[in-house]
């Protein structure tokens, strides 16, 4: 092994003993927390979500549609 | 990581010792590298006092649902493979392996417009936030940028600007807030940002040890970051402006197809060929949940979420669709509808319908 790719291998190293050192000193909260907020946030927002309330035939934009009656 | 050793008769004393030195500085690193990866599980662990659906054992469950395919958009030659809704909630724009993007009317399920890219497998399609041009990209490593004409009669292909130049095939591509960046991801492991008028390259992300695969910008309210996923099995979550990885998971068994940020920013979700969705908590900086049933072996190719981010849609390798209660981590949906591979999936801007397409040439909504 030439000294180069040693020394390569050694900056690639570096950076991995870098990337990591800041990853654990990121700011955690508790899971039980972060769960609470994720499940505070659906539930204030169900009542607006279509794919979960429905929406009536009439307000739907992608109803089957209407087949109509040439007089 | 993996360290070799060598053993060299030295031409040089010094070229010995150095060689030896060389060797105990990356051997040490190795072992910073290892203890620090130890602590961050330890971290991690610590704060784990709960699951999301102990969390969420209180909450009534979700009734039945019944959802039916509204439209079906035939018209390409070929699998389709990305797309993706205009702002106005009933435009699509779609791309598929025949090197077609076509943008659809969703209510009408007329063509509005079509390009014929220069190469097949066009896996990567974004509508512009304003609607007015479409970004597409492939096999020909680039993403380029197409104004939409209002005369249906102009050649789109002759105002086509070239934006993205990868090493390697193009494989996610999105608008950030305006038409005037676009952020890519590559089969050569790295994402980037661009200009797209000049076609500059404003940041790039290193950090996958292999193909990217997917992309998310987090909603705007939350800041400059997105996550990607690759085939490193790694989610990474970036600072847009400096470059940097500021988080990283690593949890699932396989090539990460899709990511997608819960509507609120502080999480997001993943779909991979390992057959699971997984949702990670971004302050917690730690997977909450697994969305899989021994029932299900087949890959997940898309994830999006519902616009309250209680339910999450997967698109699977074995043509269905399963809709998971994110809270509780139940299935309760199951359609059934394409005849090939679900190979995207994306959730209209109101909320109000989702398209899905697939390897069987056509899009549903």
């Amino acid at each position: 092994m030439s000294n180069n790719s040693a020394a390569s291998s050694i900056v690639v190293a570096q950076k991995a003993v870098k990337q990591l050192r800041l990853e654990a000193s990121v700011r955690r909260i508790k899971v039980s927390q972060a769960a609470a907020e994720l499940k505070t946030f659906c539930l204030q927002n169900a009542h607006k979500d279509p794919l979960l309330t429905g929406v009536p035939s009439s307000d739907n934009p992608f109803r089957p549609p209407k087949s109509c009656v040439l007089l | 990581f993996s360290l070799c050793l060598y053993l060299i008769s030295p031409l040089v004393p010094e070229m010995a010792t150095q060689e030896v030195q060389l060797n105990e500085t990356l051997s040490h690193l190795k072992t910073e590298s290892d203890t620090l990866k130890t602590k961050l599980e330890e971290e991690r662990a610590k704060l784990h006092d709960v699951e999301l659906h102990q969390v969420a054992e209180k909450v009534d469950g979700l009734g039945q649902f019944v959802m039916k395919t509204r439209r079906t958009l035939k018209g390409h030659g070929n699998k389709v493979l990305c797309m993706d809704w205009c702002k106005d909630k009933r435009r699509i724009v779609s791309s598929s392996q025949d090197g077609k993007v076509i943008v659809w009317d969703a209510f009408t399920t007329n063509k509005e417009h079509a390009v014929t890219m220069p190469c097949t497998w066009v896996m990567a399609c974004a509508y512009a936030p304003s609607g007015c041009a479409v970004a597409c990209g492939g096999l020909d490593n680039k993403c380029s940028v197409y104004p939409l004409s209002l005369d249906k009669n102009e050649n789109l292909a002759a105002k086509k600007k070239s934006v993205a130049m990868h090493t390697n095939y193009l494989s996610a591509c999105s608008f950030t807030n305006s038409d005037m960046q676009i952020l890519t991801s590559s089969g050569d492991g790295t994402c980037a940002l661009w200009d797209v008028e000049s076609g500059q390259l404003l940041q790039s992300f290193h950090g996958h040890a292999a193909d990217v695969l997917c992309l998310d910008l987090a909603p705007s309210e939350t800041g400059n970051t997105f996550v990607s996923g690759g085939c490193d099995k790694k989610a990474n979550v970036w600072d847009m402006r400096s470059g940097q990885c500021i988080q990283s998971f690593e949890t699932h068994e396989s090539d990460i197809n899709s990511v997608r940020y819960y509507p609120s920013g502080d999480a997001f979700a993943s779909g991979s060929d390992d057959a699971t969705c997984r949702l990670y908590d971004l302050r917690a900086d730690r997977e909450v949940a697994i969305y899989s049933k021994e029932s299900i072996i087949f890959g997940v190719s898309s994830v999006d979420f519902s616009l309250s981010g209680r339910l999450l849609f997967g698109g699977y390798n074995d043509y269905t669709i399963n809709v998971w209660d994110v809270l509780k981590g139940t299935r309760v949906s199951i359609l059934f509808g394409h005849e090939n591979r679900v190979s995207t999936l994306r959730v209209s801007p109101d909320g109000t319908a989702f398209c899905s397409g697939s390897w069987d040439h056509t899009l549903r909504v």
